[in-house]
């Protein structure tokens, strides 16, 4: 899944590296990363598909304003990828139409 | 966390929403300032405290500028709120979610400093994966020390545009072109603008060295750019970008496609609550209605900075400073001679800050096709619906923006209509041959921020206590 079209890391200040897992894939971030930036930095996506077309997307304002980059973060659905930094052992996964309403165990 | 009360609470740290905490803070007044991000200095100043790029020369001086203010606004008494996203606010109180759960804060004063977004730039293929704002660039180099994938255009008009076409030089991210939509003719409108620009000679001159920059660099900048369009692959990755240019049509193979047709007030807070709004035919945007200090329609609700009217973060800083002025003033610290005698020389410096932006804001007013797209242009990304949808229900009456949600689902997504809200006001009213202000703009409602039951819940025993003291008086 892993394209040639990932963002590419500059030389940058020293910061801790963070584990994430996403769709099941390890990736390496960089502490004080987005969630959204670290799936781009690790050239995966697209981040979700439309719930009416089902067409692709991926993070297109990374400052909350768009929710192009919907994604389920630590099990929660609909969570926005930019506004999140990345935390060891994160299990993140793209987000395909509406969510799912989960049933009420009642 | 419990109810809390304070004399000042500030939404935004941006430089805007910094310098007012400080100035507020060192009156001796009782603040909170709440921020979706971690660390403070809004989006221009973001993550400023620790930046991730090692090349200071990348981003340059005016990025650097606002570790002053962000150390200023450490080092003053205030509560903090970091990661708190507000969703409802009020006259008098404010509800916020922060790792997943929900407060409510009451307050003397509001200050607004919620900044500005991007404007929409819809035209066709913007929705595809890899066509990404100006601004989310910066973004990325700011906290990440990301350089897009390459190869790279950049389209659109305004400062920003430049701006992140230098940096990408500078970070030696291969520029393909910069494909510029400020339509000819605005330069020569801009000259009626002429004396407030060389007032404000300090922002013209940037320009021209951001242009010399690029020139050196051998990027190709061209002018006049219409029907942009951008393309996808098998996979629905963007692949390129085509555009006409004196009457040809022109393809360029891309990866990334950065756009910008300049900023915007982020005006869903102060709309949810009620405030005063008005259409800005220079800015061509909504502004909240406020008198000289930044009060709003609603009395001791103020709003400073890009929110209340784009000018750039220098004038957000001093913005924030005379609202201060008039809080402090409010609450009771300072007398009203004390209070205009601090605020004049707030308002010269203002003054010199905002005269260059009657040229600005008359030169890179975006291009009639983002402002009217083609009907085939998906206006609302959430709901996926057309600018010939909107036409369409227009046509067949629906009158306003409100109504549209209801024809088209237009602005009901996730978004809440920050991305379609402007264009879906201006086809309307284009099909009605209405002015703007009398079509309106959504109705925003909270929650403004997506906020689900579990945190709604974490609210619930003091809502019900309410609930029930309600029932017991009748």
């Amino acid at each position: 899944m892993a394209s040639d079209s990932a963002f590419k890391r500059l030389p940058a200040n020293p910061a801790d590296a963070v584990e994430i897992w996403v769709e099941g894939q390890a990736v390496t971030a960089r502490a004080g990363d987005s969630v959204a930036a670290a799936v781009l930095a690790a050239g995966l996506g697209p981040t979700r598909t439309t719930p009416v077309s089902g067409s692709p997307r991926a993070p297109y304002c990374m400052m909350g304003v768009c929710f192009e980059c919907l994604m389920e973060i630590d099990g929660q659905p609909n969570t926005q990828g930019c506004m999140i930094l990345v935390t060891d052992g994160m299990k993140v996964s793209f987000q395909r139409g509406a969510r799912d309403i989960p049933e009420c165990s009642a | 966390m419990t109810e809390s009360h304070y004399d000042l609470v500030i939404v935004g740290a941006g430089p805007a929403g910094m310098a007012a905490a400080i100035d507020s803070a060192r009156a001796g007044l009782r603040v909170a300032l709440l921020d979706e991000q971690q660390t403070a200095g809004g989006q221009i100043y973001r993550r400023v405290g620790s930046p991730a790029l090692r090349d200071r020369k990348i981003l340059g001086p005016d990025y650097y500028y606002g570790e002053k203010l962000v150390d200023s606004f450490q080092r003053c008494s205030i509560d903090h709120i970091r990661g708190a996203s507000v969703w409802e606010a009020e006259a008098d109180q404010l509800c916020f979610s922060v790792d997943g759960g929900s407060h409510r804060l009451t307050f003397d004063a509001l200050l607004l400093a919620t900044g500005a977004q991007e404007r929409p730039v819809p035209f066709p293929g913007w929705t595809a994966p890899g066509v990404m704002t100006c601004g989310s660039a910066q973004i990325m180099f700011k906290t990440s020390g990301l350089a897009p994938a390459v190869p790279v255009v950049i389209a659109g008009s305004g400062p920003l545009l430049l701006l992140v076409a230098c940096q990408l030089v500078r970070a030696g991210v291969p520029v393909e072109a910069v494909l510029d939509t400020t339509p000819g003719s605005h330069y020569r409108e801009a000259l009626a603008e002429l004396g407030g620009a060389l007032r404000g000679w300090r922002y013209l001159l940037k320009g021209v060295r951001l242009l010399a920059e690029l020139r050196q660099a051998g990027v190709p900048l061209i002018k006049n750019v219409r029907q942009l369009q951008a393309l996808t692959g098998s996979d629905g990755q963007l692949e390129r970008v085509e555009y006409s240019h004196r009457g040809r049509r022109y393809s360029r193979v891309c990866k990334t496609l950065l756009v910008h047709q300049g900023v915007v007030p982020n005006v869903q807070l102060s709309r949810s609550m009620g405030l005063e709004h008005f259409w800005s035919e220079q800015q061509q945007c909504w502004l909240p209605r406020c008198d000289l200090w930044g009060e709003s329609s609603m009395a001791g609700i103020y709003i400073a900075g890009d929110g209340g009217g784009i000018g750039g973060a220098l004038a957000a800083e001093l913005q924030g400073r005379l609202s201060a002025c008039a809080i402090i003033h409010r609450l009771g610290r300072i007398n009203q001679g004390e209070r205009d005698e601090q605020a004049r020389g707030l308002r010269r410096q203002l003054d010199q800050q905002l005269a260059i932006r009657p040229f600005l804001d008359r030169l890179y007013r975006p291009a009639a096709e983002f402002l009217h797209p083609a009907d085939e242009t998906l206006v609302c990304r959430c709901e996926e619906v057309s600018a010939g949808e909107i036409r369409r229900i227009a046509g067949q009456g629906c009158a306003g923006p409100n109504q549209a949600k209801a024809f088209s689902r237009a602005g009901m997504g996730p978004c809440q209509g920050r991305l379609c809200g402007l264009t879906v006001s201006q086809l309307i009213a284009e099909v009605h041959q209405l002015p703007i202000e009398e079509v309106g703009y959504y109705r925003v409602r909270a929650p403004i921020k997506p906020v689900t039951l579990g945190e709604l819940a974490t609210m619930a025993p003091q809502s019900s206590h309410h609930g029930a003291g309600e029932v017991a008086e009748k």
